[in-house]
């Protein structure tokens, strides 16, 4: 993909999110999808590619009506989106396809028409893991942080700090779940979850759903949108077993995705002015800010403390609220590239005044994949 | 509600016999000599088929871990450690650690730990206890 040779035509999230108990998983796809096929002026017959995570692609696409030229159900878990984008516009560029549609409805909390996290005994997860008592993400994700803390030297404070400062954001978002003001103390007094973890360093467990159009960029001045543009894109994949990972202080996959993005964008980090890093738990943003190369190892805790990535600072990150605080259906990737998109466009509810680059990080199970997108809202 | 146990399969049988056999079995590679865990037939490292089981030490340091303390009636009805070791071998594996407090004053990064072996029915599973001065 040629930069800036793919736009975002289409966005939208759900008409409601949070608790949709009178919504299925399919549902939430569907109500997406229309939303953001409405804001992009199009119809089901004016989509030929599709590509989703958490259902198939061929159950979004009969069900919303459309006879795609390429799909794509790349499923590395909640950054699966992140990869869709990044396969959309090859596929686009390529001339597989020309109107890409990438759902996303999760019925997190309400379990309405759901799945289950289930993985077979014989898989090496089931053999070397889930035996212990790992199971779900708290017990998952959380597994390398102690080590984490004592190689840098940062504290249960700096995991709160992440907390306290993401609740600023949502408290401007009128969609967040969480808009009430937090402290540090408020946080490290919540009720214990997995130590170090605490309620409030983890996610929410909400329902909701989003979807994205893309197309090619000459095409987009054709809809009533602003075009938010693809500058570059990466992604990478590690490994099921998060006791397998090669180092537990940073993320193999973040560091190849993040450095592949940035090398197609042709963009160095202070070209960046707005950042959303996927946020599952409290950690994730320390170890994205040190893996894509904001901040040196050992430096991430203090820069957030410093306030650079709260409202007023130099580096917006996860104005939304994030995964702490807006909204996490069990996929959250979507809603960090919808967020991206509105910064963009120049509509967030707390917007980045003359924002013009957007990083849009993701991660995928318990560290074992990665997609990064940027975005820019400048014509090529 | 019982604890989740593995399902053995052909490429990892010889593990939890070991553990039957209150052995813990690592892999090494025959050419670059790498020890290697979870168990496949091939050096993850190199590529090589000639791969070898031995008998680990059982000495591993406590690498990293979280007290869980959400309900899991399958683990007991107390908080309890689920933690990575580093083997002395060098791979590392999830386990708990038994035989002391499941506190933060009790689990300190880097104890010296060994390897205890508890039964299950058909299965074994290796725990890790720390080390006997």
């Amino acid at each position: 993909m040629t930069p800036g040779s793919i736009a975002v035509v289409g966005a939208a999230e759900t008409t409601r999110l949070g608790k949709i108990p009178d919504m299925s998983v399919i549902g939430l796809h569907a109500d997406a999808a229309l939303n953001a096929m409405a804001d992009a002026g199009l119809k089901a017959s004016d989509i030929d590619g599709v590509a989703t995570a958490g259902a198939s692609p061929v159950e979004i696409a009969h069900y919303l009506g459309i006879t795609p030229t390429w799909a794509d159900g790349t499923a590395v878990g909640g950054c699966s989106f992140m990869l869709h984008v990044r396969h959309a516009a090859a596929a686009i560029a390529e001339g597989l396809c020309n109107t890409v549609l990438i759902t996303h409805g999760e019925s997190g909390r309400s379990r309405v028409g759901a799945g289950g996290f289930g993985r077979s005994p014989s898989s090496l997860m089931g053999q070397f893991e889930m035996p212990y008592g790992v199971t779900s993400p708290p017990t998952m994700f959380t597994i390398p942080v102690l080590r984490y803390l004592k190689a840098r030297g940062y504290t249960v404070e700096d995991l709160a700090t992440v907390s306290v400062i993401q609740r600023e954001w949502a408290a401007k978002n009128p969609r967040a779940s969480f808009k009430d003001p937090i402290s540090v103390a408020d946080v490290l007094n919540s009720p214990m979850i997995a130590w170090p973890f605490r309620m409030l360093m983890c996610c929410l467990v909400t329902d909701g759903g989003g979807a994205l159009i893309l197309t090619r960029a000459e095409r987009a001045r054709d809809f009533p949108q602003r075009p938010v543009y693809i500058l570059g894109a990466g992604e990478s994949v590690e490994t099921p077993m998060v006791s397998q990972m090669e180092d537990f202080t940073s993320s193999k996959a973040f560091r190849v995705s993040g450095k592949k993005a940035f090398a197609e964008a042709g963009i160095g980090h202070a070209d960046v002015d707005h950042l959303m890093i996927y946020d599952a738990f409290a950690h994730l943003p320390l170890y994205g800010l040190e893996d894509l190369g904001f901040c040196e190892p050992g430096e991430a805790a203090a820069f957030i403390r410093d306030r650079n990535t709260a409202p007023g600072g130099k580096l917006p990150l996860n104005t939304n609220g994030g995964g702490l605080s807006y909204m996490h259906s069990g996929m959250y990737g979507m809603y960090a590239l919808q967020e991206s998109v509105r910064q963009m466009r120049g509509i967030a509810p707390a917007q980045v005044p003359g924002a013009k680059i957007s990083v849009c990080h993701g991660v995928g199970g318990m560290f074992a994949a990665s997609g990064t997108v940027i975005f820019t809202n400048e014509a090529p | 509600m019982d604890r989740a146990l593995p399902q053995p399969t052909p490429e990892t049988q010889h593990f939890w016999d070991g553990c039957a056999a209150q052995e813990l079995r690592l892999q090494r590679c025959g050419e670059c000599q790498d020890s290697y865990f979870p168990p496949r037939p091939f050096c993850p490292k190199c590529g090589s088929r000639q791969v070898e089981i031995y008998r680990a030490s059982g000495k591993a340091t406590l690498y990293s871990y979280v007290i869980n303390h959400r309900p899991r009636p399958d683990m007991g009805t107390e908080p309890h450690s689920i933690a990575v070791v580093e083997l002395a071998e060098g791979p590392r594996m999830m386990t708990n650690i038994v035989g002391c407090p499941q506190t933060p004053e009790a689990l300190v990064l880097d104890m010296p730990l060994e390897v205890t072996f508890e039964s299950f029915g058909a299965i074994t599973l290796p725990f890790f206890k720390p080390a006997e001065a």
